[in-house]
């Protein structure tokens, strides 16, 4: 009988993003545009995890990411762990941590804020990373952890 | 603060305040000086506000500068389609500096950073409108000689009134304390009250003025809108109790006064108006000096 399960070969050199929530994984993908570089990339979703119900993984070739960089998915995957390969090897491991000012990503909650009226970049000053909370830097206006809708 | 815009009050240090305080007193003894000859000021209003643009557009004259603009935004281009940074980008090229005021939140914030002219910021829609926190803070230091230790007393509405959030900030450089008295629904919001925690400054919670209104320093009044309401009940309970007349001051003291946005409807008694006590038409008044202050000290002229 034909062996029919595939398997997602492990990565030369490259990066891993662990404990993705299977529903944000396309937020993953769009806030780190990966849909515009030509690397080769897998991912897999749906997968079980006790931590998370259903997680996704992302495997990056040949692509390393600065914390600033990586940091902006914090929001729509704080619990995300990056494995830092290099021939075949993880040498290192790390953590996303929210940043102290966010740029897009997140809509501000306030409909009459000048963000959700005309074409402007959002831009928020983090003010508590653990229930996230952030003030607008145009309407001054505080969105909230369970109000906030990732653009 | 030169050539920096003014959008919100934090933007202003505690020195900042005072600075504009002084030189808005310099203009109180004389109010007409050409300090602006030459200079053209825009005053775009993107929704209609007659005292405010009168205040900024008198300060302007008194100054000698001429002013360009619109009063609502149906006579401008943004019945035509046109956004808020053309707008800008337009006036920015005409102007040595910009007042504007504008239905939505964070509208001034942004035409700052669209502009290479200063932004004043005269109200955009529930956020900030910082020359009348300047304006307040120059009507208390000018009828108590000090900013210092006051004991505000702040009545109507504290939800949504934004003069009153931006004054407790201002205020709170300054070791006040505040008295809040409102209707349950109108009661000022628990951010603003986490800020004064953080600030060890004291605050109080009322219903009701009549009993600690001896106390008071300076009585802050605004208008409860019946529209802020979502039971029409309630309001016409709770109306009545956030009016002030004038057998209410009887027992307050001597140098209390009574601030007011304006414009009033009913909150305080037209019998009030007669008493000393009564100080909204001169802080009104004090509100063309201190915007004479402010454009000046940004232009860099004072």
């Amino acid at each position: 009988m034909k062996d029919k399960q595939l398997i997602v070969n492990a990565i030369k050199n490259g990066t891993v993003i662990d404990h993705i929530p299977a529903k944000n994984l396309f937020k993953v993908i769009s806030i780190l545009g990966l849909q515009t570089i030509n690397n080769q990339i897998t991912f897999g979703t749906g997968l079980e995890s006790k931590k998370l119900g259903s997680k996704a993984i992302i495997k990056i070739a040949d692509r390393y990411f600065l914390d600033e960089e990586i940091n902006k998915i914090a929001l729509v995957a704080p619990q995300a762990k990056l494995n830092i390969i290099r021939d075949y090897e993880v040498i290192e491991k790390r953590v996303v941590e929210v940043p102290d000012y966010i740029q897009g990503i997140v809509k501000c909650m306030n409909p009459k804020c000048i963000t959700n009226n005309e074409e402007i970049k959002t831009k928020f000053t983090v003010l508590s990373k653990n229930e996230v909370s952030l003030k607008c830097h145009y309407c001054e206006r505080i969105t909230q952890q369970d109000r906030m809708v990732i653009l | 603060m030169k050539n920096k815009s003014l959008v919100s009050i934090t933007d202003y240090s505690k020195d900042d305040y005072l600075k504009i305080l002084d030189i808005a007193a310099e203009f109180e003894k004389n109010p007409s000086q050409h300090l602006l000859d030459g200079k053209i000021v825009a005053t775009l209003f993107f929704e209609p506000s007659t005292r405010t643009r009168l205040s900024f557009e008198s300060a302007i004259n008194r100054l000698g500068g001429r002013v360009i603009g619109f009063s609502d935004a149906n006579s401008s281009s943004v019945t035509k389609g046109e956004t808020l940074k053309d707008t800008i980008k337009m006036v920015t090229g005409y102007v040595d500096l910009i007042v504007m005021r504008h239905p939505l939140e964070g509208a001034a914030r942004y035409a700052s950073e669209v502009a290479s002219v200063p932004v004043i910021n005269a109200g955009d829609g529930a956020n900030q409108h910082p020359t009348q926190t300047l304006l307040d803070l120059y009507s208390i230091k000018k009828t108590q000689n000090t900013l210092e230790n006051l004991n505000i007393f702040m009545i109507g509405d504290l939800k949504y009134g934004r003069t009153v959030h931006s004054l407790l900030m201002a205020m709170s450089n300054y070791n006040p304390t505040f008295f809040f008295i409102s209707p349950d629904e109108l009661k000022m919001p628990n951010e603003y009250k986490l800020f004064l925690e953080q600030h060890n400054i004291k605050y109080y919670e009322y219903r009701d003025f009549m009993p600690i209104i001896a106390e008071a320093d300076i009585v802050y009044m605004t208008r409860v809108q019946k529209e802020r309401f979502s039971d029409p009940i309630e309001y016409e309970k709770t109306k009545n109790a956030y009016v002030l007349n004038n057998s209410m001051l009887e027992n307050t003291r001597e140098n209390m006064k009574i601030l007011h946005p304006l414009p009033r409807v009913n909150e305080i008694s037209l019998d009030v108006d007669e008493n000393p006590k009564a100080y909204y038409f001169t802080q009104a008044q004090n509100g063309v000096f201190v915007r004479q202050a402010i454009i000046t000290s940004i232009l860099g002229i004072k």
